[in-house]
């Protein structure tokens, strides 16, 4: 099937949106912030080297800036939106809050998709485990530690309320 | 202009020869590049995110055939990490997790740039490359198809279906040297396999000459000189020798990366230290 590039719609955290008047060329980064109105997701390298747009598709954590927006059609697009509300926070944001894990905040919203994602696909990982996962996510500000910290806080938290 | 998404294969392929122009988009970590930073205007594209055929994995006997659609993740750590250690060593090497998710190994050899890090794995595997057709499906080696920088074999109307290779029962290793531990392009890598069934090491080089190099006349030089049927450990004067003429077979350019001169010195270490692991 052919779609048009010019109009085409996305599943965006459970929800049909529709793309009008779109460039072939454009990444689902552009599409969400500018055309649909996410702005959790963030533009820094365009590259895939910063992890700053990290989204899921079909739950995998991808960047953002490296999927042509119209290929995207058909799958479940989740954005840090979709994680919680503004108003009521989930257990990672309020870890990132509570360890300090937050500076100036760019990286944060891939930083806790992807922290999401981990959990999500292991629930105790290991020291080693959560830095891989969190590899691709560059922070400027923090020098980790306390983004590590703050994934340890959400690990135990998890842990003792299934305990 | 159009994007299409083709349900399954044999609609891809009247597509793709319907429309010789078209760009093949698999995870899109090149093409995404290429065009956020404008080197490449999209006309249309063929997406083959929703052809399922391209994600499937069969093994009958010995013999691996792997969907060129599978994401390298898949190879790291995930289902088919077991098949071979060098292309899970290789593919933890690409990128980040992010990327890993989305790039692909039919990507890869799409794109066919001598830094491609799971290129030297197939070529010292001997994979061999699938390529379809409206008129059929034809199986390249991977030493065919690979034709210079960033140009293969494919046909403007064909897709990479998958690739095949034999399961080896020997030591098999990734190396490559990069600025630094994560995200980055190498600045040479080599795959060294052992076979000892067929007495052989074979070796193949990336990111030293416009595409991957294999190095037949070392290879030969070691079984001529080495008791390849085991993997008990070989003197040092073999391995230097090995590593002297590895060294000796790589055309490394200087570019923005590093110099042709470290470059064939780096493949040169790198192949001592993949033939020390293998003996052992």
């Amino acid at each position: 099937m052919s779609t048009s590039p010019e109009m085409y719609s996305l599943r965006v955290n459970g929800t049909e949106q529709h793309v009008k008047d779109a460039w072939i060329g454009e990444s689902l980064l552009y599409v969400l912030r500018e055309r649909l109105g996410f702005m959790g997701a963030k533009g820094a390298c365009e590259q895939g080297e910063c992890g700053s747009c990290t989204v899921l598709i079909n739950n995998d954590a991808v960047c953002s800036c490296l999927v042509m927006a119209a290929s995207a059609i058909d799958t479940d697009i989740t954005t840090v939106e979709g994680l919680a509300t503004t108003e009521t926070p989930n257990d990672i944001q309020q870890a990132f809050v509570t360890e300090g894990a937050v500076q100036c905040g760019f990286c944060t919203p891939g930083l806790i998709v992807a922290v999401h994602h981990l959990l999500e696909t292991n629930s105790s990982p290991s020291e080693i485990e959560v830095k891989e996962a969190l590899s691709g996510n560059i922070c400027r500000c923090t020098g980790y530690g306390r983004i590590f910290s703050a994934v340890q806080l959400v690990i135990s938290q998890r842990e003792k309320s299934v305990s | 202009m159009s994007i299409f998404s083709p349900r399954s294969l044999p609609e891809a392929l009247e597509i793709a020869n319907n429309h010789p122009t078209a760009r093949l988009l698999a995870g899109g970590t090149d093409t995404m590049v290429e065009i956020n930073f404008r080197h490449y205007e999209p006309t249309d594209i063929i997406s083959l995110r929703h052809v399922r055929e391209l994600q499937t994995f069969e093994q009958t006997g010995e013999v691996y055939r792997v969907g060129s659609a599978i994401p390298y993740r898949e190879f790291e750590n995930g289902s088919y990490a077991h098949i071979s250690q060098a292309l899970s060593e290789a593919a933890r090497t690409v990128g980040s997790p992010q990327i890993r998710a989305a790039g692909t190994i039919g990507g890869n050899l799409g794109t066919c740039s001598p830094a491609g890090d799971t290129l030297p794995v197939l070529s010292a595997l001997d994979a061999q490359i699938e390529l379809a057709s409206v008129n059929g499906t034809r199986v390249l080696s991977i030493h065919d198809f690979m034709l210079g920088v960033k140009r293969n074999a494919r046909a403007s109307n064909e897709i990479i279906t998958a690739i095949n290779f034999s399961k080896i029962d020997g030591y098999q290793g990734y190396a490559k040297v990069g600025v630094r531990n994560a995200m980055v392009i190498s600045i040479a890598s080599a795959c060294l396999v052992h076979d000892p069934k067929n007495q052989r090491v074979a070796i193949a080089l990336g990111a030293v000459g416009p595409t991957i190099i294999r190095c037949r006349e070392s290879e030969a030089w070691l079984s001529d000189n080495t008791d390849l049927s085991t993997n008990s450990p070989i003197s040092a004067d073999i391995t230097n020798e090995f590593a002297r003429r590895v060294s000796a077979e790589a055309r490394p350019i200087t570019d923005h990366r590093s110099t042709a001169e470290y470059r064939k010195h780096a493949v040169g270490v790198l192949a001592q230290r993949l033939l020390k692991r293998a003996m052992q």
